[in-house]
């Protein structure tokens, strides 16, 4: 049995201006010690995805409308919020892209990581904390015993986002969700968490879903990546095959649309922009959502008409476009990079 | 002659401690003897992390900030002694591009008010002229002039960019700051911005100042790239040599925390990386 299996999950939001469909039609399976990435600009639905696997989605205004969330077989959608509050933290952790607001600032960093451990394990204080130690040690934060009772405004960014890693170990989570890990982070400080995510998953035997905008992250992170666009998976692959075989347009554009940092003429030459910009979510395109945007869509095309389905367009690789690259008659004329 | 030259630029900020009054305990060097210079027509990426001083080189050199020593010199003039009226002058032939179109335009303005502003200032032109200008510039952009009546907040980001960026044009400046200019926006918006930029230096002949913390986007943009790290530069040179064959510690560790969308690079930047740590901890 999959460790998560996510079903034609519908979280929609009731506002005034009218319902907008921010995860629409998801569907996933995860395997139980592998990372999944799902990738995507703003608006995409990839935190919300993440958000109604929690339950943590505000309702009002966004309810799940449709679909199920199987973690371990039990329907998650389904459960009180008495029932969800066992399973978070303890069975399914998360960490969020703001390590400067996910923190209580006034609460010393012991307390916050104790009141977890007490919560599930109902263990006294003493024992809490002397987990908590350990765990601090886990995330490499240097004199971890003497930091338990600084408050958070003592750490940088960096050693902000261990504690949450820490906080979010602290009851040995079978699934850990990453939403932007490292996003509010610099370059050297994000490698370091990427790597120290790494080893815990393996050290922790944990499942991961790495969440973030950034193709060099899931690059990095993921086995398996899940590309979103407008509320719905568009393509899913194996890290591999994704970067090297790309399918739809959209993933296709948005790997060029990156600048490079190796190469000739990056200087002189022109990034492959996309045109226009994704569909207002309240009354998306019935047809393909990537539709205006794709550079192989023709007005005649089924495509323009009527959504396509995701299809496996070979093992393991899933894709929703009508114009998959490897199924494209002639190849469009080379673009000048 | 170079179009700008900055020697010995430096920015400090006073700490200050107490309860009644306040006592200077100290000073943030955040920019700590910066010298380079940028010739007409290029790009001079200037990369760094959050509070390596980047942003305030390019304030100081605007003067949006007061240097605390140093020299910038701007068409051969130095600026860091000009009185605010001269500054004010010369400003019209240096502008900058913000990074967060959400904040840097006035809500309350129109498209067309905020575009036609620095015009206005300097007094250029009748309003009729103006009024023509502000169009051309929008049309420049790729913005519809049509929508100059209508506010920022009716737009996305990246078109709100694209306004900032017509405003900068206005005045037909031959430096630009570029403060992080794409860093708000999604990635297929921001190869827009940044082939825009591109396109417009070809065209007006622009010299870039280019401030950014992604050091892809920065590789994409300059023909030299000065690297910051603390205040100060660590190394300066010809983009390709220095992203190919980096001098400094600093530069090397910078680049090997560069996710590359390539999975099997990935893998071997990870390897760099581990030994590059403990180089670094040991230095």
């Amino acid at each position: 049995m999959a460790l998560l299996e996510v079903r034609d999950l519908q979280t929609h939001f009731f506002t005034r201006e009218g319902v907008v469909k921010a995860v629409d039609g998801v569907s996933f399976t995860l395997e139980k010690g592998k990372t999944l990435g799902i990738v995507g600009e703003s608006g995409c639905g990839k935190s919300v995805t993440a958000l109604s696997i929690m339950g943590l989605i505000p309702k009002p205004p966004a309810k799940i409308v449709g679909g199920e969330v199987l973690f371990e077989g039990r329907d998650l959608t389904k459960l009180s919020e008495r029932q969800l509050e066992d399973v978070r933290g303890k069975e399914i952790a998360m960490i969020f892209q703001d390590p400067m607001t996910s923190l209580n600032p006034t609460l010393k960093i012991g307390t916050q990581i104790t009141e977890v451990i007490r919560r599930h394990y109902g263990v006294g204080k003493d024992e809490a904390r002397k987990r908590a130690v350990g765990l601090l040690d886990e995330v490499h934060i240097p004199n971890a015993a003497g930091r338990l009772d600084d408050y958070p405004h003592r750490f940088s960014g960096g050693m902000r986002q261990r504690v949450m890693i820490a906080i979010a170990l602290s009851c040995n989570p079978k699934l850990l969700i990453a939403d932007e890990p490292t996003t509010a982070l610099d370059v050297t400080v994000q490698a370091q968490v990427l790597d120290l995510l790494d080893e815990l998953r393996h050290s922790h035997d944990m499942s991961m879903i790495i969440i973030t905008h950034d193709m060099g992250v899931v690059a990095e992170a993921a086995d398996d990546i899940i590309v979103m666009y407008a509320g719905q998976f568009v393509e899913q692959a194996t890290t591999l095959d994704l970067f090297d075989h790309p399918e739809h347009p959209y993933t296709e554009a948005l790997l060029g649309a990156l600048p490079q940092i190796e190469g000739e003429g990056i200087r002189e030459g022109r990034l492959t922009a996309i045109p226009g910009r994704p569909p207002d979510l309240i009354d998306p395109p019935v047809a393909c959502r990537f539709g205006p945007r794709c550079p192989y869509a023709n007005r005649k095309d089924s495509c323009t008409t009527t959504m396509p389905e995701l299809r496996e367009i070979r093992p393991g690789h899933l894709v929703r476009s009508a114009h998959p690259t490897s199924e494209r008659a002639e190849v469009r004329e080379e673009v000048p990079v | 002659m170079s179009l700008l030259e900055v020697r010995e630029l430096e920015k400090h900020f006073p700490v200050k401690s107490g309860v009644l009054f306040d006592r200077t305990v100290g000073h943030v060097k955040a920019v700590d003897g910066v010298s380079f210079e940028i010739e007409e027509g290029e790009t001079l990426g200037l990369v760094g992390e959050s509070g390596s001083g980047k942003s305030t080189t390019g304030y100081c050199i605007l003067r949006l900030l007061e240097p605390s020593a140093g020299s910038v010199k701007f068409m051969d003039r130095e600026l860091t002694t000009m009185g605010r009226e001269e500054i004010r002058k010369v400003r019209r032939e240096m502008q900058i591009v913000f990074q967060d179109p959400y904040s840097s335009l006035d809500p309350r303005m129109t498209v067309g008010n905020i575009v036609g502003e620095p015009l206005q200032v300097h007094g250029i032109g009748s309003s009729r002229g103006r009024r023509s200008r502000v169009r051309e510039l929008l049309d420049v952009v790729g913005f519809n002039p049509g929508f100059v009546n209508r506010y920022p907040h009716e737009f996305s980001g990246g078109q709100r960019q694209r306004i900032g960026i017509a405003r900068a044009l206005a005045l037909n400046p031959r430096l630009i700051v570029c403060d992080e200019p794409v860093s708000a926006l999604d990635v297929s918006i921001q190869a827009q911005i940044l082939n825009l930029l591109k396109d417009l230096q070809r065209d007006f002949g622009l010299t870039y100042l280019f401030i950014a913390h992604d050091l892809a986007v920065v590789r994409a943009m300059s023909d030299r790239i000065a690297v910051m790290n603390r205040g100060k530069l660590v190394e300066i040179g010809p983009a390709e040599q220095v992203y190919t064959n980096p001098q400094d510690d600093y530069t090397k560790a910078l680049l090997s925390a560069v996710p590359v969308p390539d999975p099997r690079k990935m893998q071997e930047r990870k390897t760099q990386r581990r030994k590059l740590r403990h180089a670094l901890a040991e230095a």
